[in-house]
């Protein structure tokens, strides 16, 4: 991934690949945050909870648990993704002996 | 004095010396590291400070005493106040970390203009008062449980405690003393779940073996009277469930006590590792909480039910003197349970005193107690000094020194007018917390709904859409505002408990996001585009490093445009 070659291309294009590609991966994460809290824990909580795994109702399971841990995750997926996005691009921030910030 | 008094005094003068002595050593005196630290925190110490500013007295003194109550419903805070982070990460704290700027209103006074800024600044004053009342409560209930004051005399200690303490340290040291009170606060909650979860399931980690008193803890709740404890729905319709939740997630989101955070940290880069390191710390505490609730439940459905009043356990006496636990003079044995004194049930628990009185429900020992007391002080302490932080800075640098003196304020003059502030506050904070409008919690959630219906919209509009204007900005965030204050005023006061749609005022947020949302939309579109050099300089929040390495310059900087525009900072 680091040794990626610089996309050679006019000056806003990469700008927009870059955005775009930003703008995909919150989306994709956005429609999991959804997925996981107002979906399962809200949506339809009461069909899920007739499935019952490790004594808990798997509705109230991710109303007060699961979707707790997605948050987590989400955001550390992100973070890491993002690290390497920005370094694909030569966007990242590096300090005077080059160490990423 | 006995055991737990003894214990809590322990406690609590030893983690307020710490408090004090790391707000001492890390004083400032320059405005940079009074208002961000100067962009210095690690990420990691950054995360807890987050988390410890975020988890007020509301999460650890109130929340699992209303999970308790209202059961899969309590999920509301659960979700609401933990999914609002993935929004900030992934579409705020970066792109403000790379605007650069102290507050939240001054990143809307560039983007859009002065007049946005007012509002803007008007609105964390509004929320941040909201909020501060909820924190007041809380410390003031530990006061008043463990050295014996009255409620009122509580709140004033807590008062006078968090006023000396929030003027002794600026960002920097209210940031390193978060960092502590986050540590004592997840002890101080965890130690005893983890000992309430032994000694119930034979398990130790709540999360996982809760789940394994829910069937009884059903069947002893329909037994009482009360609804099902797994059953949704129950305390609110899913619709108003699926809109509290929404507020409170877009609240967080738009909070500005929270979102100041993110500018203390060093980099773009950090600014999203903090947000993920935050909600780890958060999620500790959150996925605690419902274990907590379950395991309370089930004690005092299981130990105080069908009891006689004559032979209740001791804790039952040590809170009725707080007025916040009250057995009916009328009745020989306890046959029914309420949170809510106006249902009259044999004996009424307040939700406040639940994790509070947890140790002792549980039979643990004083020590454990008197920890649990400094955490709940910790929770509460943290909180109301970023908020009283807000607020000062509200009310003195975008306030008073940009509008009333354009720019012309001394140092000393500005920092008089913040003390001044922040000295209103917390008188105004007093009178609201021995006045109360409803639970902590419920008081904070109003905050969130505010909080929703202003910034939120506003601050993602001015990111992702270049193409809104100041006048779009400016009605959206007060029509939003409007809009949701009204109607909150109208539920809880005018004519108390109407609803429309059956939405709750807590749920109003999420509707006054979206008027928001739409007037701005409207607004601009039907006036002129921004000028282009500020479309240039939003272009480039999007963009982490200063320049692009190994090709063109990614523009110029952020930091530098907005000054020279503005005649500096």
């Amino acid at each position: 991934m680091s040794e990626s070659k610089q996309p050679v291309a006019p000056d806003d294009e990469w700008r927009e690949q870059y955005w775009k590609r930003n703008l995909r991966l919150m989306v994709g994460l956005l429609v999991v945050w959804f997925a996981a809290s107002f979906g399962a824990g809200i949506l339809f909580v009461e069909r899920l909870n007739e499935i019952v795994i490790g004594d808990f109702p798997l509705g109230f399971w991710f109303a007060q648990q699961g979707s707790i841990y997605t948050f987590v995750v989400l955001i550390l997926v992100y973070a890491l993704r993002m690290d390497r996005l920005d370094e694909e691009f030569g966007v990242d921030e590096r300090d005077a002996e080059g160490k990423r910030l | 004095m006995s055991a737990i008094q003894f214990w809590t005094t322990i406690f609590i003068v030893l983690s307020f010396s710490v408090y004090i002595y790391i707000a001492w050593r890390s004083r400032v005196k320059e405005t940079a590291g009074f208002y961000v630290a100067g962009q210095g925190i690690p990420t990691v110490a950054n995360g807890a400070a987050v988390a410890a500013d975020w988890m007020s007295a509301a999460s650890f003194i109130s929340m699992a005493g209303l999970i308790a109550f209202l059961g899969y419903d309590g999920a509301i805070y659960l979700m609401g106040w933990t999914g609002g982070y993935v929004l900030l990460a992934l579409l705020l704290a970066p792109y403000l970390r790379k605007w650069g700027k102290f507050t939240v209103p001054e990143f809307v006074g560039d983007r859009y203009s002065e007049l946005v800024r007012t509002i803007a600044a008007g609105a964390a004053i509004l929320i941040s008062f909201t909020y501060v009342v909820g924190q007041m409560r809380g410390g003031g209930i530990v006061f008043s449980r463990f050295l014996n004051l009255p409620v009122a005399g509580g709140v004033a200690v807590a008062a006078a405690i968090i006023f000396t303490y929030a003027v002794l340290g600026g960002m920097k040291g209210i940031t390193w003393t978060q960092v502590a009170q986050y540590t004592v606060l997840i002890v101080a909650y965890l130690i005893p779940a983890f000992a309430i979860a032994q000694t119930i399931t034979g398990f130790p980690i709540p999360q996982i073996s809760f789940g394994s008193v829910l069937a009884e803890l059903n069947a002893l709740s329909i037994e009482f009277g009360l609804d099902s404890y797994t059953q949704p729905f129950t305390a609110r319709p899913q619709i108003d469930v699926f809109l509290v939740t929404m507020s409170l997630m877009i609240g967080t989101a738009g909070l500005p006590h929270v979102i100041i955070r993110f500018y203390t940290t060093k980099s773009v880069r950090g600014a999203r590792y903090s947000a993920f390191w935050a909600l780890l710390f958060i999620a500790l505490l959150y996925s605690t909480a419902p274990a907590v609730g379950a395991f309370a439940k089930f004690n005092i459905l299981d130990g105080v039910g069908g009891t006689a009043v004559t032979e209740l356990p001791e804790w039952v006496d040590s809170w009725e003197a707080t007025g916040l636990v009250i057995v009916n003079p009328e009745v020989e044995t306890i046959e029914s349970i309420s949170n809510n004194p106006a249902d009259e049930a044999d004996l009424t628990v307040d939700n406040d005193i639940l994790v509070l009185a947890n140790p002792e429900i549980a039979g643990l020992p004083a020590p454990v107690v008197g920890l649990v007391a400094a955490g709940g002080m910790a929770a509460a302490m943290s909180t109301a000094a970023g908020l009283l932080l807000v607020i000062s800075s509200s009310a003195s640098h975008d306030f008073y020194f940009r509008r009333v003196k354009k720019g012309h304020a001394s140092e000393s003059e500005k920092l008089l007018v913040g003390r001044l502030a922040m000295a209103g506050a917390v008188v105004i904070a007093v009178i609201g917390g021995i006045n109360p409008p409803a639970f902590v919690a419920q008081v904070v959630a109003f905050a969130f709904g505010l909080g929703a219906a202003s910034f939120f919209p506003t601050l993602v509009l001015g990111i992702f859409w270049k193409r809104c204007n100041a006048k779009g900005a400016a009605a959206g965030m007060s029509v939003g505002l409007l809009f949701t204050a009204t109607y909150m005023i109208w539920s809880l006061y005018i004519s108390p408990g109407s609803t429309v749609f059956n939405i709750s005022p807590e749920g109003i947020g999420t509707i006054g996001a979206l008027v928001n949302f739409a007037v701005a939309i409207i607004v601009s579109k039907s006036t002129e585009p921004p000028p282009e050099d500020l479309m240039e300089l939003v272009e480039n929040m999007r963009y982490p490093a200063v320049a692009r390495r190994g090709g063109a310059p990614a523009g110029p900087t952020v930091d530098q445009a907005p000054e020279s525009e503005l005649g500096g900072a």
